[in-house]
């Protein structure tokens, strides 16, 4: 029992981590803390994968979202302001029409998913997810997954294209 | 206990918090920012019904495709606002107007 409420413990302190990481990124004035704020919305993520039982989605998130796309990111920041510019202000605007059709959607959402009741045979057992799923890919979704690595091999090329310096 | 509804509800929240991002913000990185908050909220409504409602690992191959989009649409994209700001020495989503006639 002990063990049940300090992992439902946890798991509101993870929920919380992304929640207010989430708020930084939307709230912050600076962009670097903006960053700073997805690193820790991905990081609570990834512990809400674990807490699911999903220990490969858990890592994958780490790798890919911690370590390269919020990398990109960040260069992004870098590269597109001079480095002298230390405070990297950024403006918002429609402020409150915003925050209101953002309301309106997570109240639609929230009325939604508290009306409907969702088939819910309960949760699956925590078995280690990683063969499972690399037998999908490799049985019920080669299809997929071949498009997937053309696609990403296309995208970065275009990317490179796109940056590359007319001679 | 942990159930389904609390996903749901962290994920319309992160959902909602990526919509004000997209729509708020001037900065185009900024934006890119939200537009990865949404991805990630979708991600955790498929792992969540995949773990509670379907009884398969679908939904989590599912979410792994939508990292692989988010991947690419990140290079993309900032690509593009890269030679955005090669253009107008600017990332200020309201001078890209250069289409406007």
């Amino acid at each position: 029992m002990d063990k049940m409420i300090l992992s439902q413990v946890v798991f509101y302190l993870f929920a919380a981590m992304t929640i207010i990481g989430a708020c930084v990124v939307v709230f912050a004035r600076s962009l670097i803390y903006s960053a700073f704020g997805l690193l820790f919305a991905f990081f609570g993520m990834a512990a809400l994968y674990v807490f699911l039982g999903a220990d490969f989605l858990a890592a994958a998130q780490l790798v890919i979202y911690v370590g390269g796309i919020l990398i990109l990111l960040l260069f992004g920041v870098m590269l597109t302001h001079k480095l002298y510019d230390l405070n990297l202000r950024t403006e918002t605007y429609q402020f409150f029409p915003s925050l209101l059709v953002a309301l309106a959607v997570f109240l639609t959402l929230l009325g939604v998913m508290m009306k409907t009741t969702w088939h819910n045979p309960g949760p699956l057992p925590q078995d280690p997810t990683t063969a499972e799923i690399g037998v999908l890919f490799m049985k019920d979704y080669i299809l997929p997954f071949e498009i997937a690595s053309i696609f990403l091999l296309v995208a970065l090329i275009g990317a490179a294209m796109i940056v590359r310096r007319r001679a | 206990m942990i159930g389904l509804d609390h996903y749901l509800v962290i994920s319309a929240a992160l959902f909602s918090l990526g919509i004000l991002g997209v729509l708020t913000r001037k900065n185009a990185v900024n934006v890119l920012m939200g537009i990865e908050l949404i991805l990630n909220s979708a991600n955790l409504n498929l792992v969540a019904f995949s773990r509670f409602s379907a009884g398969n690992l679908n939904g989590q191959i599912f979410a792994v495709f939508v990292i692989v989009i988010a991947a690419a649409e990140a290079a993309v994209a900032l690509a593009i606002v890269l030679s955005m700001y090669r253009l107008l020495k600017s990332v200020n989503l309201d001078q890209a107007d250069t289409l406007k006639g």
